[in-house]
């Protein structure tokens, strides 16, 4: 299983759960396994493209994917992946 | 200079750490610090900088004291409301401290002023509470080479980072470009528990100070994330962007700009 940390922006979607498990070989599967599970929450990662948007950031095992291998950077189980929003003092990014 | 003898009892707890000791003192006493933003974070950050000593403490703000704003801006009280924040802040950082020198800027960050304001000092911190100035501070640090101690709160969740431009991750490495306007919470909707100020406004006076000291390790191409819910502080590694529009080999931002709206997320619009 792999471990996600939601954000505070995302988790309504998550019914306020900070951390959910999720089966998934990428982090392109991921988000897909998690929409299944938490509708929505690929419209607020990805953009109508698919593209993940430009001011989401995730990190697998604290590594930003930017520097690996994108939404196409592979997971494996035991895996952690954040999603980190831009927090402005009394703004956050809704994503 | 020389320090009285009021001086060194006033800072004897910081010249017995071997750290600081009298030279540090005295570095300390020299530093200019910016405190953009005199709020949330603003305002424990300009307490404890002035307890430190700090010789010259800059405060931008182009509000006036709201009640609401009492929560957890500690630097203004009940009496204030109403009044310039710079100048409510101005008088508690000299009742606290005579020695510390104040300048005021009751106006806001914009790309016309940055450069200039941000030229006098050694060290900035960004306690404003909207992505566009945050963007902006981090673009003016860049071009103006001073190191950049940024803060942030939302709800229960806080975060605090150092940029050392060059050196270290910018903001923009990381977050290339303000979120929409519509995609951002709202400032009334979204809510802070005022402690949180505290907590991270206190972290970026010490990383101020560390910076200032040269001591120990400061907080660059780390995100230090706090969730006052789980009392339980993560920290997210960032690492500078070789294609960063701003820092990176090729840039594309070789001057400053108001990027966006400057009051998205901000229900209450001046």
């Amino acid at each position: 299983m792999i471990k996600v940390r939601i954000p505070t922006p995302l988790r309504p979607l998550t019914k306020g759960q900070g951390e959910v498990e999720t089966k998934a070989a990428s982090v392109l599967e991921m988000i897909e396994t998690l929409n299944t599970a938490h509708p929505g929450i690929k419209d607020r990662l990805c953009d109508d493209t698919g593209e993940l948007r430009r001011f989401v950031n995730i990190y697998v095992n604290e590594e930003d994917i930017r520097f690996l291998n994108g939404k196409e950077t592979s997971l494996k189980d035991g895996d952690e992946v954040s999603i980190v929003p831009a927090i402005a003092g009394g703004a956050s990014c809704h994503m | 200079m020389e320090f009285t003898e009021d001086q060194i009892s006033r800072y004897s707890r910081h010249i017995l750490l071997p750290e600081v000791g009298g030279k540090g003192q005295k570095k300390i006493a020299k530093a200019k610090v910016l405190l953009v933003g005199a709020g949330g974070l603003g305002s424990p950050a300009a307490l404890y900088l002035a307890a430190a000593g700090i010789g010259t403490i800059g405060l931008i703000d182009s509000d006036v004291v709201d009640l609401t704003n009492l929560q957890r801006q500690i630097l203004h009280h009940t009496s204030d409301v109403g009044r310039p924040k710079v100048l409510s802040g101005k008088e508690k950082i000299q009742a606290l401290n005579p020695d510390v020198q104040v300048s005021m800027y009751e106006e806001r960050l914009t790309a016309g002023n940055a450069l200039k304001i941000i030229n006098d000092y050694d060290i900035v911190i960004d306690g404003v509470d909207n992505f566009t100035a945050k963007f902006l501070i981090n673009d003016a640090c860049f071009f103006t080479g001073k190191p950049l101690v940024h803060g942030g709160i939302l709800r229960f969740d806080g975060r605090v980072t150092t940029i050392v431009p060059k050196q270290s991750a910018c903001y923009r490495c990381v977050f290339k470009t303000p979120p929409p306007a519509g995609l951002v919470a709202s400032c009334q909707e979204a809510g802070v528990i005022g402690v949180l100020a505290g907590i991270i406004g206190t972290i970026q006076a010490t990383e101020a100070l560390k910076l200032i000291l040269g001591i120990g390790h400061p907080l660059t191409n780390r995100f230090l994330d706090f969730d006052a819910r789980k009392t339980l502080f993560r920290e997210i590694k960032v690492k500078r962007n070789p294609d960063c529009a701003l820092c990176g080999a090729h840039p594309t931002i070789t001057s400053l700009f108001d990027d966006g709206d400057p009051f998205a997320g901000c229900a209450v619009r001046p």
